[in-house]
């Protein structure tokens, strides 16, 4: 017997029709890239592969990446934690503006993140001779490696815990309070519990651009090898190099770290359900 | 923290309960409220967004501002700068049109139908936001060239290295935008407004355009203009298949490193300072749609 079609649903072939543009489309913009990558890296066997990611040179670009995200993710968390302590459980003017201006480096152009601080701490800089003349190094060297980093991943956190906190409100925190806790009671028995897993969501997000900034890295670190190289920079010298199985080995462990990014996030959504707003 | 009550009624309702009976102004820096840690927190969140992100953008405006009008104007406007523009912002528009025809039946699958390895495919989507840049380059530049596996298939008309390269690239960074902007929006998308218009006779494609759409305008928008805003200020993902040639398929923020490794640092600020405002006036557009579209939800 013929199944009666509810009047929202769309007919088969419709469906049809549409899954099959839309199948199509990720296909290609999508899986072939991924494919490709580990086709490219496996191009001369697993062992040259291999050799590529141990390298001296890899093995310190891979050092220099974890230091960053090191550095970077729990500072940025700790930011976002701060501003949403105070955006989500209080009130006051320019709200609203403050919300704009963390959100700003999501609008800025990876290299304009670079640049900016090439200008203040760079040579020509601001604080250019002060530096060098008490024997700083900041650009080109690691500092600025991390001050990009700390740029570009500025928002995540905070992106993810401000909406998160406004939406559980006050109250908890009110009666904690008011039968004596402290704030930082307060914040470890009460908030923290509910946050948790927005926070890990943010943190993980934070922690994959983290790794992966390339722009931003890219106009500070001055691409000395073995030294302000990070993974994908140094996917990038040994493109420019025509040694295509080591970029495509190195881009592989970048692309693993990339999966297992997006598995943890699945898991996450499906333990806790709900609607996020889109973020970069 | 001797009344918790009385600050809970005013958080719920700010500007009314005690500024519509009593007639008393917002006080500027803070309501009365229970839970500490207000100033502390506020002063880092201040502190740190000041000297991370708004000092150093300062900088750029005052060193693009250090030159004279006719400087500034000839490396931000040169003949040059002008060809990179019009290939980020015509690459970046292409590309975000490409990912809203596609991201809405996207979205609506997601949203409505179900499918084998639906969840893999939900997954798959963010990978763009996930996977860095530069390896996303590399793969691409791979796949496009003229050997690769959709070059070759398209030999001799040319796409890596070309335009075209660019707007692929761009395409691949922006995909989620428009689909995850829009899934909620579905999701919420009552059903008895369809069935309603079902029901008086409305065809399944009158009400795709009559009904439906019209509800997920502000969404899409939203998503197209984020998508684009990626895509003007990107970088990693395009240099590998851009090819990168003066006047033709070079984009705006190589330029502005080509000026960096000039130690033209003011003619490397000028470029900057162009993108940034472009930038920041698209920031304003997407928050004024979302203001908008609330007013309207």
């Amino acid at each position: 017997m013929k199944h009666a079609r509810l009047a929202t649903e769309d007919s088969p072939w419709v469906k049809a029709l549409i899954l099959t543009a839309v199948l199509g489309f990720l296909a290609l913009i999508l899986v072939l890239p991924l494919v490709a990558i580990f086709v490219e890296a496996l191009r001369k066997g697993l062992a040259a592969a291999l050799a590529a990611i141990g390298d001296a040179d890899a093995i310190a670009a891979i050092k220099l990446t974890l230091v960053t995200a090191a550095i970077a993710v729990p500072f940025n968390a700790a930011f976002g934690i701060c501003a949403a302590w105070a955006i989500a459980k209080h009130q006051f003017r320019f709200k609203s503006v403050l919300i704009t201006l963390i959100d700003l480096p999501f609008s800025v152009s990876p290299v304009v993140a670079g640049l900016i601080y090439v200008l203040v701490f760079g040579l020509q800089g601001w604080f250019g001779q002060w530096l060098l003349d008490h024997d700083i190094k900041i650009i080109f060297a690691t500092p600025g490696i991390v001050l990009a980093t700390l740029f570009v991943t500025f928002p995540f956190v905070a992106r993810e815990l401000i909406p998160l906190m406004q939406e559980q409100g006050v109250d908890e925190e009110e009666a904690a309070v008011s039968l004596g806790a402290s704030g930082l009671r307060t914040f470890w028995s009460v908030t923290a519990p509910n946050i948790r897993w927005g926070l890990l969501y943010g943190v993980l997000l934070c922690n994959a651009r983290a790794m992966g900034e390339f722009g931003a890295v890219s106009v500070v670190s001055g691409h000395i090898r073995g030294l302000t190289n990070t993974m994908p920079l140094h996917v990038e010298i040994l493109y420019n190099e025509y040694n295509f199985v080591g970029a495509f080995a190195v881009a592989a462990v970048l692309c693993l770290l990339a999966v297992v990014t997006l598995a943890v996030k699945t898991a996450l959504e499906l333990a806790q359900p709900q609607a996020r707003p889109v973020r970069h | 923290m001797t009344v918790a009550a009385t600050p809970d009624i005013a958080a719920e309702a700010p500007g009314r309960a005690l500024g519509g009976t009593t007639g008393r102004r917002r006080p500027l820096i803070r309501r009365r409220s229970a839970i500490p840690g207000f100033a502390l927190t506020l002063g880092v969140t201040v502190t740190l967004l000041s000297c991370i992100v708004l000092i150093p953008l300062i900088a750029v405006m005052i060193r693009a501002a250090g030159q004279s009008p006719a400087e500034f104007v000839a490396t931000a406007f040169s003949e040059r700068a002008f060809a990179a523009y019009e290939l980020s912002f015509g690459g970046a528009l292409i590309a975000a049109l490409i990912n809203g025809v596609f991201g809405l039946p996207t979205a609506w699958a997601m949203v409505r139908y179900n499918f084998p390895g639906k969840a893999l495919v939900n997954a798959l989507i963010d990978l763009p936001f996930a996977l860095p840049t530069a390896v996303a380059g590399i793969a691409l530049a791979t796949i496009y060239a003229q050997h690769g596996w959709i070059g070759a298939l398209v030999a001799p008309f040319k796409i890596a290295y070309t335009p075209l390269g660019v707007i692929v690239a761009l395409t691949f960074i922006g995909l989620p935008f428009v689909v995850r902007t829009l899934e909620p929006i579905i999701h919420d998308l009552a059903k008895d407004v369809e069935e309603a218009a079902a029901s008086l006779g409305a065809g399944r494609l009158s009400i795709f355009w009559r009904v439906i759409l019209p509800a997920l305008a502000p969404a899409w928008l939203t998503g197209f203009a984020m998508a684009f805003a990626r895509g003007v200020g990107e970088y990693g993902s395009v240099i590998f298949i851009a090819g990168n040639m003066p006047y033709k398929s070079e984009i705006a923020p190589l330029l502005i490193i080509i000026q960096l490794e000039q130690y033209n640092y003011a003619g490397a600020a000028a470029i900057a300072v162009v993108m940034l405002t472009v930038s920041f006036l698209l920031l304003f557009v997407i928050n004024a749609v979302q203001a908008w579209a609330r007013r309207f939800a």
